[in-house]
């Protein structure tokens, strides 16, 4: 197809995402505060969508927030990196695709600094084949998951249960969505739509019937900043850096907040309640907080899955506000079992944010 | 041109990022971390391209290299594709490799850092992981959190994961002979090296604090001096 004009000027801003055959790297941040997601995104992409995503136990962490935290040299992380791509290869696949954001930086930065110094790629090479004897091929496509979601917008949409609007109104819902700095901030072309109309999430949120809200920091981190977080004397800097975003969303009464990757819905989840502890103030409605999902959760809430199975009850802010407005069914009964049904405790309550 | 500046350029992430700062300071106007600290990615920019060794010892032994949370947002917006966050992490790759980390309250938390990131990797696999994140350590987590770590097996398994199990699946156990692959990347790569040198140099610097070594890491992880944000009075 030859595109033209604006047409052509929109599809550079495209990813020509390959449409089956992954290798699949799963995310230390995901797999430990939001484990539905990943378990989701395996359900929906493989048994509903019918796509080939092949998983190995040998795979390990990418080292992302290692690197990050500036604990680990940069030949250590291509190293660990290498060693991901050598069981991509060894098991006959071409296209990788992670599970974090962080992940997905570091897979391309390694990419592209080889590209530009190959004979740092020529080292890391001699590293992997001393270390554990081990060789790779790079690969040709290295996607977030999120962009198969989006790829597969349409089908998902085309299966929805519930959509993104107000059972009772039919009003779209208002949806915040935040990207992530490393996914396209790093490297603008491998994000769809780049950083300047990066629509990976917008995308999502728009098929499946939501209105997506622009709002002055949008584009803002959410805080994470890696040691700013990590060490505890430093998390007043990830705490002022969501309550930025937050203070500059709330005129626009978001009705929820979806995320790319693994850790921002942590910290705008989390921070919320921090910030009602300590000031007092609540961002959703009657004292609630705006509820934060992953997409992963909101591709399994429209395709009608449990809410409890996919782990919502795991947030601090509590989801039924939108799942009442989405017109989702669920059991508040069974929200804090544990596994076949048995019977666990119930966690505490905060002080002012209202968990239903 | 000096010792530490040519030992810069040998960083691939210096290559980079430093390339012809016109000092513009878009990196500084659209930076998360300058808002809050004093920190100015243009000046680092700026004192690193002098070439000045006394003004690169300076900034090696300071504290503003250590506020960049590597976002990584200066990158898209920088008008010459320069890196400020690319260039803050050779100096502190540079900083930690010649022990003037210990100099600054800041530079000081990579013990800890060492110690928690590094330990999970090589133990568990993961970067982070829930059998070493501990409630007293991050109340911000909440007491839904608080809830999920108490009863780790029964709300991970719930959820899908195959908690500490075999095979794949979400934080699964990652086999030993995995574990062994990534000592010896370590091993090889300098890993290992930065490990043991980050311990000496701390090791160091707790004695000269009148610390033990578990003292000085607990200190590190909480303690915050006033002086390191805009809008307070003290210096550092």
């Amino acid at each position: 197809m030859i595109y033209q004009g604006k047409q052509k000027i929109w599809s550079d801003y495209q990813k020509d995402i390959p449409d089956d055959h992954w290798f699949y790297v799963r995310s230390c941040i995901r797999q430990s505060f939001f484990p539905g997601s990943e378990k989701f995104f395996m359900k929906i992409v493989r048994d509903d969508l019918g796509k080939d995503i092949y998983e190995t136990e040998h795979h390990t962490t990418c080292g992302g927030i290692a690197y990050h935290c500036d604990t680990i040299p940069q030949e250590t992380a291509m190293t660990i990196v290498a060693r991901q791509f050598a069981l991509m290869t060894e098991a006959g696949y071409e296209n990788l695709v992670a599970s974090c954001i962080t992940s997905f930086g570091n897979y391309c930065e390694t990419i592209e600094t080889w590209r530009e110094f190959p004979e740092l790629e020529a080292r890391v090479r001699e590293h992997l084949w001393k270390a554990c004897r081990r060789e790779f091929k790079v690969p040709k496509y290295v996607a977030h998951a999120s962009d198969l979601v989006y790829k597969f917008r349409n089908e998902i949409a085309a299966r929805a249960k519930f959509r993104l609007v107000d059972h009772e109104t039919g009003e779209p819902l208002r949806i915040v969505e935040h990207i992530g700095c490393h996914y396209s901030k790093m490297f603008p072309h491998k994000g769809v739509g780049g950083a300047e109309y990066p629509c990976v999430l917008s995308g999502m949120a728009e098929a499946w019937g939501g209105e997506v809200i622009d709002y002055p920091e949008r584009r803002h981190c959410c805080g994470f900043g890696f040691r700013q977080y990590l060490v505890r004397a430093n998390r007043g800097y990830s705490l002022s850096n969501t309550h930025k975003k937050f203070e500059s969303m709330e005129p626009y009464h978001p009705d929820c907040i979806i995320t790319n990757c693994p850790g921002c819905p942590f910290f705008l989840d989390r921070w919320q309640y921090v910030i009602s502890e300590m000031e007092g103030k609540t961002y959703g409605q009657d004292g609630h907080g705006i509820p934060v999902l992953t997409y992963e959760e909101l591709a399994a809430l429209v395709l009608g899955y449990d809410p409890w199975d996919m782990g919502l009850q795991i947030h601090q802010v509590g989801l039924e506000p939108l799942l009442d407005k989405m017109g989702v069914p669920y059991d508040p009964s069974k929200k804090y079992l544990g596994l076949n049904e048995k019977e666990i405790m119930k966690p505490g309550l905060p002080t002012v944010l209202k968990c239903c | 041109m000096g010792k530490l500046y040519d030992e810069l350029c040998k960083d691939y992430r210096f290559k980079e990022g430093m390339k012809t700062c016109i000092n513009c300071g878009t990196c500084t106007a659209i930076c998360p971390a300058a808002e809050f600290y004093r920190y100015d990615p243009r000046k680092i920019l700026d004192t690193v391209q002098r070439k000045d060794d006394e003004d690169i010892l300076a900034l090696l032994k300071s504290e503003t290299i250590w506020y960049c949370g590597e976002c990584m947002s200066c990158l898209t917006r920088c008008p010459r594709k320069n890196g400020a966050g690319l260039v803050i992490m050779a100096l502190r790759n540079l900083s930690i490799k010649l022990g003037y980390f210990t100099e600054s309250e800041k530079g000081r938390q990579i013990y800890p850092l060492t110690k928690a990131l590094t330990g999970n990797v090589l133990n568990l696999g993961y970067c982070v992981h829930p059998s070493t994140y501990r409630y007293e350590d991050h109340p911000e987590s909440g007491p839904v959190f608080e809830w999920v770590l108490e009863h780790k097996e029964d709300v991970y398994k719930r959820l899908g994961a195959n908690y500490a199990g075999e095979g794949p699946g979400i934080l699964r156990a990652i086999p030993q002979k995995d574990l062994d692959e990534l000592k010896a990347i370590f091993d090889e790569t300098g890993g290992t090296e930065r490990i043991e040198s980050v311990e000496k140099f701390s090791e160091k610097k707790a004695e000269e604090m009148g610390m033990s070594l578990d003292e000085y890491k607990a200190y590190t992880f909480t303690h915050c001096s006033r002086g390191h944000f805009n809008n307070e009075q003290e210096t550092l």
